[in-house]
């Protein structure tokens, strides 16, 4: 199963450390718990996918910390990147 | 583990017990290197400062050199001067001297020039560390250290596993009571929002946000978007984006996790400044420019440095040993002469972020007892000193 990193308990999402296909099961891990998702896009590498649903509005939260916003509802599993994620930094 | 170190003066601990070698003015740069390239326990601090400078950038370039003398790891100093100067090469040392630190000097121009100040030099030079032999380390704790934290290099590794779990082994350096220095204003920028929760007092966190401020404004004077393809203060490039990085608090936040979690961000404070005793981490006011970054940390009391690297850069510094860390596996392989870290684990093996962190922590501790570095033992004495005006 390819893998992804959960950096911090609180984040929601995980950095995929392969190129993934949609409909694969991705393994993702932090320190204490692993969380399996299914990937509901191609993801590049290095690229985050959703390991919780973020609702529109609510923090991207990466490192344990807030890294920007979702301009839409985000679905477990899917691609989250520039095209529904706002920065915080010059639009919040 | 036990600690054992340099005990000066004014309670500060030195890792190191060199000899520094101290250029007044880069004219003289190749006496002082000739000098302490050539005697065991000496380092030369080569730089293009000294002279052809005005106010507040002659002010800031004297500091860093006067900082770099006064650091803990430093046991003696030799001051070369030229002559000519701009700074006063006996003015300096005396102010060295005053600080209880052995310093002697000598000007090129009245010794006879550059074969007798290098033979003189050397003399001085060897008996300073003749004598600096016989001094022991003691035993102490990490609540007098200061360590620097550095990026250069770096790659999607570096957010993935070297910068995370550098940041776990700082909070494990603050709860041992120690002192961190992050620099780097350039890799701040998006990360303040995140930072000024943890900042001591609003004071702190305007002062944070001033110096980020500052450094967009002035690299909007010098760039043009239409040239330069740069867009302060949303600096994501595409390649950034390509990468995976969405914002640009995640690309500083991916860089500013080195800094930490949980310590408390006591002050801001200017290039090669002083830092205060207050157990926790400091923002220093620099370029992302590594040598001149790390020069400036050293210069503010930092005596060993984390560096995490995705790429693989070598770079070393001649006062502070520079430990380095990567998460990239084939870097860790390829360039293994140059990495004293290998967090690749954390990507390929599934190692917890905190057991990485922890590995780092145990590693500082041995370099800080005396294991020496990569880039230590390879003699690289990067310096740079960071410029804020004309030269004339």
């Amino acid at each position: 199963m390819k893998k992804a990193v959960i950096i911090n308990q609180a984040d929601n999402v995980s950095t995929v450390l392969d190129n993934v296909d949609a409909g694969e099961k991705i393994s993702c891990k932090g320190l204490a718990h692993e969380i399996i998702v299914d990937s509901r896009q191609n993801i590049p590498l290095g690229h985050k996918i959703a390991i919780k649903d973020i609702p529109k509005g609510r923090p991207v939260v990466k490192y344990g910390f807030d890294v920007g916003f979702a301009k839409y509802d985000i679905k477990q599993g899917e691609h989250v990147h520039v095209h529904n994620v706002g920065s915080l930094q010059t639009e919040g | 583990m036990e600690i054992y170190a340099y005990l000066r003066e004014n309670g500060s601990i030195g890792i190191r017990n060199r000899v520094l070698v101290l250029p007044a003015v880069a004219c003289v740069n190749h006496v002082a290197e000739m000098i302490a390239r050539n005697i065991e326990g000496v380092v030369g601090l080569r730089h293009e400062v000294g002279c052809a400078q005005l106010g507040d950038d002659y002010r800031q370039s004297l500091r860093t050199l006067f900082g770099s003398a006064l650091n803990p790891n430093v046991g003696a100093v030799l001051v070369i001067g030229l002559g000519c100067e701009r700074v006063d090469p006996e003015q300096l040392a005396h102010e060295i001297a005053q600080q209880k630190v052995p310093v002697e000097c000598m000007k090129v121009q009245d010794v006879g020039g550059t074969t007798q100040a290098i033979a003189k030099g050397m003399s001085i030079a060897a008996e300073m560390a003749n004598t600096l032999s016989l001094q022991k380390r003691e035993k102490t704790s990490l609540e007098r250290i200061v360590v620097g934290v550095e990026c250069g290099g770096s790659d999607f590794t570096s957010s993935l596993s070297s910068n995370p779990a550098v940041g776990y082994a700082v909070d494990q350096i603050w709860k041992s009571g120690g002192r961190i220095i992050i620099s780097e204003t350039t890799e701040l920028i998006g990360a303040e929002k995140v930072l000024e929760q943890r900042c001591k007092t609003p004071e702190v966190a305007e002062k944070l946000w001033q110096k980020t401020r500052q450094m967009i404004e002035h690299s909007k004077h010098y760039t043009r978007d239409d040239i330069d393809g740069v867009s302060v203060p949303n600096n994501i490039s595409p390649g950034n984006v390509k990468g995976g990085l969405t914002t640009i608090e995640e690309k500083s936040l991916g860089a500013v996790s080195k800094g930490g979690y949980l310590c408390p961000i006591i002050d801001v404070v200017d290039y090669a400044q002083p830092i205060s005793a207050e157990s926790g981490l400091y923002i220093m006011d620099s370029p992302g420019y590594d040598p001149e970054s790390m020069t400036g940390m050293v210069a503010g009391g930092c005596t060993v440095v984390l560096f995490t690297t995705g790429l693989g850069t070598p770079l070393g510094n001649p006062i502070a040993p520079v430990i380095k860390i990567t998460g990239n596996r084939r870097v860790a392989t390829v360039m293994k002469d140059d990495i004293d870290i290998d967090v690749s684990g954390v990507i390929e093996d599934e190692v917890p972020l905190e057991q990485a962190g922890t590995d780092i922590f145990d590693v500082l501790c041995h370099i800080i007892n005396g294991k020496r570095t990569r880039s230590e033992v390879l003699r690289y004495w990067d310096v740079g000193i960071m410029r804020i005006g004309p030269r004339l």
